[in-house]
């Protein structure tokens, strides 16, 4: 909400001198966002002066008409010889008191004025316009002083035109509605600034008449518990609204249609009363005031032909909805030019429905936005009141004697406040008097006690401790206060936020971290030690993505949790696959010159659960049952938190040491094992073993078991893949399941034997087809509790060891915990450990 | 042979003579000084202290003599040894040394080259503020609690006093989660799924407490999601810390004591809180708070942190837990944004677009 200082200080005594920065600081203490303060007395710099127009000289030759005019500035100019001025405009006369400003000035926008030659005489400064002052719009002609102002030649003319004044654009929280006004802001500063306040709200106002303004008839008194109304007659339709009235709502970013229409404009940001003017002649019998017939049609103001909801609010004559309530008056009611009879709404709706309402139909009018936010249900008969008065001051007209007011309004619930809560919730000690003084400053009405009858104004000598208490009944125009912490936030909000010290509670012991927790921490720092880059994708996936991952038809990944309502029409799902995003970072890498590329993520995928439905309806006035939410939680998507890595390029790169090694199969697998090895899981309950599986080569794809369950893959990419992506060849991933990983053991002790080793190498020759990891394991197996280690160290093929054949070669390690190996023990121990191997795959020692 | 009382003649003990040992020392002296390394070195060794070289058949030499004479020659011939012994020992210590030193210098690199033959990686600066953010609470007593990132509408809103038709509720820019299997409604509907990605990590205070009981002291971490474009201060997915405290007695002090904590922990022994009154539906009172940030790149100067209040007794209630006994403080504030303030990040895209180079600046630990 904008507003100008000059407005609120007709109803708060701000100081004269106030500067700019304590009034900022004043509404930020107060809980209200200032988004700027526009100091217009600093907007134009120099002489601005009245001026009053002695002689035009029209110039003629031009393509636009030009005046050449001798402008009385009094002794503004040194001399007191009228100023010579070239002037575009035509709309004044001698004798009219414009506004000039003379060389040296500058006008907003850093527009400086000098004396200079133009259109072939010397013109020393410029007769301004509304917009060039920056006062409005107005640039249809020059800005003339009405005949009836005071001002003088020579006279400087800001006050005059309103650039004394400075305008506050602030933000209200949703809770405070009353503070979109120059009313509740007014009382605001007052609050903080301790000054007078004369609260426009309770200005006195005639009360409802037996004979109503016009017929209306309310149907639902919940959607609007009241209405009132009040009608002018023979109103001018020529007369305009008064220029002060213009500026202050251009100044409030509000524009300046009508006489009726301003000044409903012009209430409801002083008093924060939305209004409506009918034109009475353009309503076709009574009023019904009801909730809309589903599928009915109203054209709002804004030419949009509306289809409306069973739960709007619609404001009807004989010929149908004729506004829709609270949001947006209709066409065929509207005032018009000729309108002379104003019929005057001021209602109180309910802001659930108005909401509601403005979201359907997306009008978010500055009324609807009032509504939500609590409007005073007091205010219907003042803002008529104020309505009435100025449009019969302005447009003429005679003020009906008739007001209506149906009022179904409920009066505010008080509240029970013991009278120690404040200081017990705040840590600061507030006396009772003080809690007493705060919440009567904010328009409370304080009774000792809670019985409603022991009223006693004057007292505020409360004791504190148990059982004192306060009834506090809220003000009309503070909907927003219900309960005790509503009041206790208004004790420490006006005393002060800054009063409130400084103390570190005392936590009892805590467990740290869970070892989930501890898990990812490991795996994160295990992979960034490891050449790996962390990323944070979004998880936002295309419904192509599956089809270019190749993912098979019946794949449970191709089933995404959808967005309603996604940022981009192309990206509406959520990732099954960490995979799909992390490609992405990698081709915006690559894309930006990157080459070589270890990236690494962990991070939740969405799984649907088919059939789960809706989550069962919970209140909230009591925790729900452990069914009720074990119910509820049963419909969230499962979401497990996955690790993936995507490599590219070299791993190792090249440099003064030889080539680079290129990323392949074998790191993203290796990758998997080191996920595993960070999570502590035993190297024996981990398996490793050809898959195929999309979207990985399906010769170059290994699945990774712990326990016997699959819980991940990894490996090359499947060409198809990388040529749909448009990736490098040989781009390598990884993606494993953290959450299905079993917690780790505590790992048993080894024994660490200090007897010299037996070190034998074995060579043997197997089928290609046979897995390594499984000969190794046969070697393990049969080489009994003396081998204490086995590498791999060579993998080959040759003719000489014939087609379809591969020979791979072991160190082993023998050790016993008690005594040197004999050789002959050694040897026997790996003829056990070959034989096992040539037993299961037909191995073959070779040289042997 | 020395038993032999035999005559000698001198010309067998020629050797003997102490000018002959003299110059066989000499000799060796002059032999072994003009060796170059100690592999020549070694190769004289044989000529001056062998079986064959002067001293050694001088010994030889001893038994010719008579016994009267032996020991006086025996004691000559024994000195002349070991003068040669020590002239080869000492030059071949020379030898050695020299030998070792111009090995080191042979061997000398250029210790500048590069090796860096498996760069390290890095972790992303939002991740490793959020282990520093949790070990700090954990220091301090607090527990690190997790939840879902789809949440349900419920405890995203409802149970956090943040009814469906609360204005609050549409100033956080919702993604809403279609119902399984049907067309996308309008966002908000009631035939909606009744889930929502989480708009903060607000939820979790409400599943903190319907699963514990008080006293509670937890920090959340965590992902969230608002319907804002990418752009150099927005981003459809950031990340929030969260901290809870429900226990008897918790007053706004403690929220101040435990924020001005957190700010010198995360800011420096300078940093200071600053309260705003504010407005959230799951607290009240409620404050939005700023931070003295002194070492702040454009100058000292006070930054805007995060939003805290007191738990709303609302919000207790449909938790389960009596706010008649209890009362709790929360607060929140952007990591993201915390990033952005403490590393002089200007561009938001710089922490969601996953650029190596970027997030490599911060190695493993920021």
């Amino acid at each position: 909400m904008r507003v100008s200082v000059s407005w609120l200080r007709e109803y708060v005594d701000l100081p004269a001198d106030l500067p700019t920065g304590d009034l900022e600081q004043a509404l930020v203490d107060l809980g209200i966002e200032v988004e700027s303060v526009v100091d217009l007395r600093a907007s134009v710099t120099g002489p601005l002066v009245v001026g009053e127009v002695r002689e035009i000289e029209e110039l003629t030759g031009f393509k636009k008409p030009i005046r050449f005019c001798r402008v009385d500035v009094g002794n503004a100019n040194g001399t007191g010889e009228p100023q010579e001025i070239v002037c575009g405009a035509t709309n004044f006369a001698p004798g009219d008191r414009v506004v000039v400003i003379l060389p040296g000035g500058v006008l907003p926008g850093g527009f400086a004025i000098g004396a200079r030659k133009t259109y072939g005489r010397n013109s020393n400064g410029m007769i301004c316009s509304a917009r060039e002052l920056g006062l409005g719009d107005d640039h249809s002609g020059i800005l003339v002083l009405p005949p009836d102002s005071p001002a003088k030649p020579g006279d400087d003319a800001r006050p005059v035109v309103g650039l004394d004044d400075v305008v506050v654009e602030v933000e209200i929280t949703p809770d405070r509605g009353y503070a979109l006004s120059v009313r509740g802001l007014a009382r605001e500063l007052s609050h903080a600034l301790g000054v007078p306040f004369r609260d426009p709200g309770l200005a006195p106002a005639p009360g409802g008449t037996e004979a109503p303004a016009y017929p209306v008839q309310v149907r639902d008194t919940v959607g609007c518990d009241r209405f009132a109304a009040r009608m002018v007659r023979g109103v001018d339709p020529t007369a305009q609204s008064p220029e002060w009235m213009q500026r202050r709502l251009t100044q409030a970013g509000v524009r300046a249609i009508s006489l009726a229409v301003d000044i409903t404009n012009y209430v409801m940001l002083e008093l924060g009363q939305p209004m409506h003017a009918f034109d009475a002649d353009r309503i076709t019998g009574p009023l019904v005031v009801r909730r809309a017939e589903p599928g009915e049609k109203l054209t709002t103001l804004d030419g949009v032909s509306r289809v409306l909801a069973a739960e709007d609010m619609v404001i009807c004559d004989d010929t149908g909805p004729i506004s829709l309530a609270a949001v947006m008056g209709g066409e065929t009611s509207e005032v018009v030019a000729s309108t002379t009879n104003v019929l005057f709404e001021a209602a109180h709706w309910d802001p659930v429905m108005v909401g509601r309402t403005a979201r359907r139909h997306k009008l978010f009018s500055e009324a609807a936005k009032r509504w939500e936010r609590g409007v005073d249900p007091a205010l219907p008969l003042v803002a008529l009141e104020r309505a009435v008065r100025l449009l019969t001051e302005h447009g003429g007209g005679t003020a009906g004697a008739e007001i209506l007011d149906i009022d179904h309004v409920r009066p505010p619930a008080p509240v029970v406040l013991p009278v120690d809560l404040p200081s017990r919730r705040v840590g600061v000690t507030y006396p009772p008097a003080r809690v007493v003084a705060l919440l009567e400053q904010v328009g409370c009405t304080v009774m000792r006690g809670t019985d409603r009858l022991a009223e006693d104004p004057g007292e505020v000598g409360v004791p504190a401790g148990d059982g004192a208490a306060l009834t506090v009944t809220p003000p009309s125009w503070r909907p927003d206060l219900l309960h005790p912490a509503d009041l206790v936030e208004e004790v420490v909000r006006l005393d002060g936020y800054d009063r409130v010290p400084s103390v570190l509670p005392m936590a009892p012991a805590g467990r740290g971290l869970t070892w989930q927790q501890r898990r990812r921490r490991a795996v994160s720092r295990s992979l960034a030690e490891r050449g790996y880059v962390e990323v944070l994708a979004h998880p936002f996936v295309a419904p192509e993505l599956p089809d270019l991952l190749g993912l098979p038809a019946d794949d449970p990944r191709r089933r995404a949790v959808r967005l309603a309502n996604p940022l981009s029409e192309e990206e509406p799902l959520l990732r099954t696959t960490l995979l799909g995003p992390l490609l992405g970072i990698v081709k915006r890498n690559l894309g930006r010159g990157l080459r070589d590329l270890a990236l690494y993520e962990i991070g939740a995928v969405f799984q649907p659960r088919p059939g789960a439905g809706r989550p069962p309806a919970m209140g909230v006035e009591h925790r729900p049952t452990e069914a009720e939410f074990a119910a509820a939680d049963a419909v969230l998507p499962h979401q497990p938190r996955h690790v993936a890595v995507v490599l590219t390029g070299d791993v190792e790169p090249a440099g003064w040491w030889g080539a680079g090694r290129a990323a392949g199969w074998a790191d993203a697998i290796q990758a998997g094992r080191d996920v595993l090895a960070a999570a502590d899981i035993p190297e024996h309950r981990i398996e490793v073993r050809a898959a195929e599986y999309a979207p990985w080569h399906p010769g170059r794809c290994a699945e990774l078991l712990v326990d016997g369950e699959v819980v991940g893959h990894a490996g090359e990419l499947h060409p198809a893949v990388v040529a749909a992506l448009e990736l490098p060849r040989r781009t390598s991933a990884m993606e494993l399941d953290l959450d299905a990983l079993p917690p780790a053991p505590v790992a048993p002790a080894p024994t660490v034997s200090g007897f010299p080793p037996a070190l034998i190498d074995v060579a043997l020759v197997v089928d290609e087809s046979v897995p390594a990891a499984q000969v190794q394991r046969a070697l393990v197996e049969g080489a009994g509790e003396l081998l204490e280690g086995v590498r791999l160290f060579d993998v080959y093929a040759s003719e000489q060891l014939g087609a379809g054949r591969k020979s791979l070669a072991y160190k082993l390690t023998f050790r016993a915990p008690d005594r040197t190996l004999t050789v002959e023990e050694a040897v026997a121990a790996r003829d056990a450990a070959v034989a096992r191997a040539a037993e299961r795959f037909g191995a073959v020692l070779r040289g042997a | 042979m020395s038993y032999r009382n035999d005559p000698y003649d001198p010309k067998q003990v020629a050797l003997l003579d102490p000018a002959a040992l003299a110059e066989a020392v000499a000799a060796a002296e002059k032999t072994f000084a003009a060796a170059g390394d100690p592999d020549a070195l070694t190769a004289l060794r044989p000529a001056h202290l062998g079986d064959r070289a002067p001293v050694s058949l001088a010994r030889r030499e001893i038994g010719a003599l008579p016994p009267a004479a032996k020991a006086d020659a025996g004691k000559r011939v024994n000195e002349a040894r070991r003068a040669i012994e020590t002239a080869y020992a000492a030059r071949q210590e020379i030898l050695e040394r020299e030998q070792a030193e111009r090995v080191l210098v042979e061997e000398r690199v250029d210790v500048t080259l590069p090796y860096d033959r498996r760069p390290r990686g890095a972790r992303h600066p939002i991740s490793t503020l959020m282990e520093q953010i949790s070990d700090l609470f954990i220091g301090m007593g607090y527990e690190v609690a997790e939840g879902p990132e789809i949440e349900l509408e419920w405890t995203n809103f409802d149970a956090l006093n943040i009814p469906a038709d609360h204005p609050a509720r549409g100033l956080m820019d919702t993604f809403h989660i279609a119902p399984a299997g049907g067309s996308a409604p309008a966002a908000g509907d009631q035939a909606g799924s009744g889930l929502v990605l989480r708009t903060h990590t607000s939820p979790v205070q409400a599943r903190t407490m319907l699963t514990r009981q008080p006293p509670i002291y937890v920090v959340v971490p965590g992902r969230v999601y608002r319907t804002d474009e990418l752009d150099a201060t927005h981003a459809p997915v950031f990340h929030q810390v969260e901290g809870l405290v429900v226990d008897k007695g918790i007053t706004m002090a403690h929220l101040r004591g435990t924020l001005d904590h957190f700010a010198r922990a995360m800011f420096g022994e300078g940093a200071k809180t600053r309260w705003r009154p504010h407005y959230f539906p799951f607290t009240e009172p409620s404050a939005e708070f700023d931070v003295w940030f002194p070492e702040h790149r454009d100058g000292p100067q006070w930054v805007e942190w995060g939003g805290c209040g007191m738990v709303n007794p609302r919000v207790l209630r449909a938790c389960g837990i009596d706010p008649e006994v209890y009362s709790g403080f929360a607060f929140g504030m952007g990591i993201d944004r915390t990033v952005m303030v403490r590393h002089g990040v200007s561009d938001m895209r710089d922490l969601a677009e996953g650029d190596a180079r970027f997030t490599r600046a911060y190695g493993v630990e920021a």
